[in-house]
């Protein structure tokens, strides 16, 4: 019986099975950013074992409310820097150089396939992209990782998805993704790791498969995957040159960690997606998701373009084709948020700034911000957003306010004519 | 090990997220104890009033589906555990949210829908009480007029994270 490529990282990393059906895995990456980290930290304190497992193997950033919005996160921003600096962590990202960890840290090539990740974020599904098992957990988790190493797993499954075909104009991954947690529903796929495959897959760019692997969680995917190959030797290989004689060398290598052909599944998901439109959520669940033109008259407050799903340079790109030469509605804000400062500077050189400045914008630093609801464009009672961020959930982005998730190209169609907008209705 | 038992909140909707449990605008917290008033803050739902008489009495919460679904934030298990409520019995978890509640040393226990159903079912004869055997598996609801025991099972991983009080204290000795 053939294995799946989660399978075979899960018995190349196992340290143990203290009991049946529980795996211990050593971890390659933990990752690290001020929400989730101080606590684990202070109580590592607590308890007399303020150690790190291996400074090489944490990267750490301050990226959900930065630059600090007030004491409060002033001080868990300082308690990260006093904590990377005393363990002299080499890759700890403060303000200036920080960025949405999920967007950041693979620009950074820290993720290789065949890698174990953790991190106390529920996207860290994102980096799944890549070929590798990385799975959000909770301080604890993050706290005995730390220190050891080390975290504990059921084996999860997995949900084989193929998309097939072509998309069509108008139609992102982003799109591909809520049409996939429709399909699945929100807890679809709870416990179980979501493989992405199919032709349409294989197309994908590196910054594609992330927005793919990013919301794998909202279908209640521990991961997303996708299968290591010449796109993301591609990507990797500023990072990668060293170890590998050649891209088809590295390739080769990377077709290890793939799942065999007689690999068994929970279960089988087949999408076309050249039959997928442009489409958004409604409601408060990420699996309550339509084509845009089903929902013609919803009128927007806010247009809000970032984040770990759709913050990266392809997004900015998409969105700013749109934008250019028009203006926002009267009475919508919009708001871009390049991911990471790289993010930022490539549009910056590439114009992509000015353009949405010309069309009312505002361009805020990098950092998660208004996707949680923490800063940089939260919502009031009753207000509305085209929001390509992940989560649609009541009170999200504020109190009271309401969220359609969307890809970039239909948020910034959505912002020049004030309400939901096909993209393809505005695209010259 | 943690004490476990008391009277029930009962939530019935299925994919109660953790933005609900506890806004991310608290998350700037590092005092587990602030989160405590904030608990189920932005929570819609029929009957359930934020301030309603099961702050303070409340220990063990029974729910639907997908229980603690979206983001990994252990602030969710933390603001039950500063309300003392350390149990959770539901339809099913999301998987951050299930190893976050055992890794602090509390129960989130799986019952088969129908068990769920009928528990809700007594629920709308007024007040329900829980109390739990861990070593004989069993819950023993009571309420006016009644009483019910109900068998469930547990990982062993689950119980032994339970039994020493949470995955830190195990780790630290094993690995």
């Amino acid at each position: 019986m053939g294995k799946t490529i989660t399978e075979k990282i899960f018995e190349a990393h196992l340290r143990d099975v203290p009991f049946a059906g529980t795996n211990v895995l050593s971890i390659d990456v933990v990752m690290c950013h001020e929400i989730t980290t101080p606590v684990a930290i202070v109580d590592l304190q607590r308890r007399g074992k303020d150690r790190v497992f291996d400074p090489l193997k944490i990267k750490a950033v301050i990226d959900h409310v930065t630059p600090a919005k007030d004491s409060q996160s002033a001080m868990q921003a300082k308690v990260m820097r006093a904590w990377a600096g005393r363990h002299r962590l080499p890759d700890f990202f403060d303000v200036g150089r920080n960025g949405v960890c999920h967007a950041l840290f693979p620009e950074k090539g820290f993720i290789r396939p065949g890698y174990t990740v953790i991190m106390g974020d529920s996207h860290t599904c994102t980096h799944g992209a890549f070929g590798a098992f990385a799975a959000g957990v909770g301080t604890t988790d993050l706290e005995v990782g730390i220190l050891k190493g080390v975290c504990a797993f059921r084996r999860p499954g997995s949900v084989r998805v193929n998309l097939n075909g072509n998309m069509r104009r108008g139609v992102y991954a982003k799109d591909a993704i809520l049409t996939v947690i429709n399909t699945l529903t929100v807890n679809g796929a709870t416990d179980q790791v979501i493989e992405f495959r199919g032709d349409a897959v294989d197309a994908m760019s590196m910054e594609e498969r992330m927005t793919l692997c990013n919301m794998a969680v909202e279908a209640g995917g521990t991961c997303g995957v996708c299968m290591p190959d010449a796109v993301t030797a591609g990507y990797l290989w500023p990072f990668i040159a060293g170890a590998y004689p050649s891209k088809k060398a590295a390739v080769d290598d990377f077709n290890k960690w793939h799942s065999d052909p007689d690999a068994v599944y929970a279960r089988t998901v087949d999408i076309e997606v050249s039959a997928m439109e442009p489409s958004a959520t409604f409601g408060y669940k990420p699996d309550q998701v339509r084509p845009v033109r089903e929902m013609p008259d919803i009128k927007i407050d806010q247009v809000y373009i970032g984040s770990c799903t759709n913050g990266r340079i392809s997004d900015l790109r998409a969105a700013a084709e749109i934008v250019k030469g028009t203006k926002l509605a009267s009475g919508v804000r919009g708001i871009v948020v390049p991911a990471t400062p790289l993010v930022y500077r490539q549009a910056m050189d590439e114009g992509l700034l000015a353009v949405f400045m010309e069309a009312g914008y505002c361009i805020a630093n990098p950092t998660c911000g208004a996707c949680l609801g923490m800063s940089t464009g939260v919502l009031a009672e009753g207000e509305v957003c085209a929001s390509t961020t992940n989560r649609n959930f009541n009170g999200r982005m504020g109190r009271g306010g309401m969220v359609h998730l969307m890809s970039p190209a239909t948020a910034a169609a959505s912002g020049i004519r004030g309400k939901l907008t096909d993209p393809r209705e505005v695209m010259r | 090990m943690k004490t476990f038992g008391g009277p029930v909140l009962f939530l019935d909707r299925s994919d109660i997220n953790t933005d609900e449990i506890i806004p991310a605008k608290y998350l700037t917290e590092m005092d587990k104890e602030a989160l405590g008033p904030h608990l189920l803050e932005d929570l819609k739902l029929e009957g359930f009033s934020v301030n309603g008489s099961w702050r303070g009495s409340a220990r063990v919460v029974v729910t639907r589906a997908n229980f603690g679904c979206g983001s990994s934030r252990e602030h969710a298990p933390w603001a039950l555990e500063v309300n003392s409520i350390t149990c959770v019995i539901a339809e099913g978890y999301a998987r951050i949210f299930r190893q976050n509640m055992f890794n602090g040393g509390m129960l989130a226990v799986e019952l088969a829908k129908t068990a769920i159903d009928e528990l809700f079912a007594i629920a709308k004869n007024g007040a329900v009480s829980c109390s739990i055997d861990l070593d004989a598996k069993t819950f023993a609801f009571s309420w006016d007029g009644g009483s019910k025991a109900v068998p469930f099972t547990l990982a062993e991983f689950d119980e032994a994270l339970v039994r020493a009080g949470g995955w830190v204290e195990f780790a630290d000795v094993k690995y």
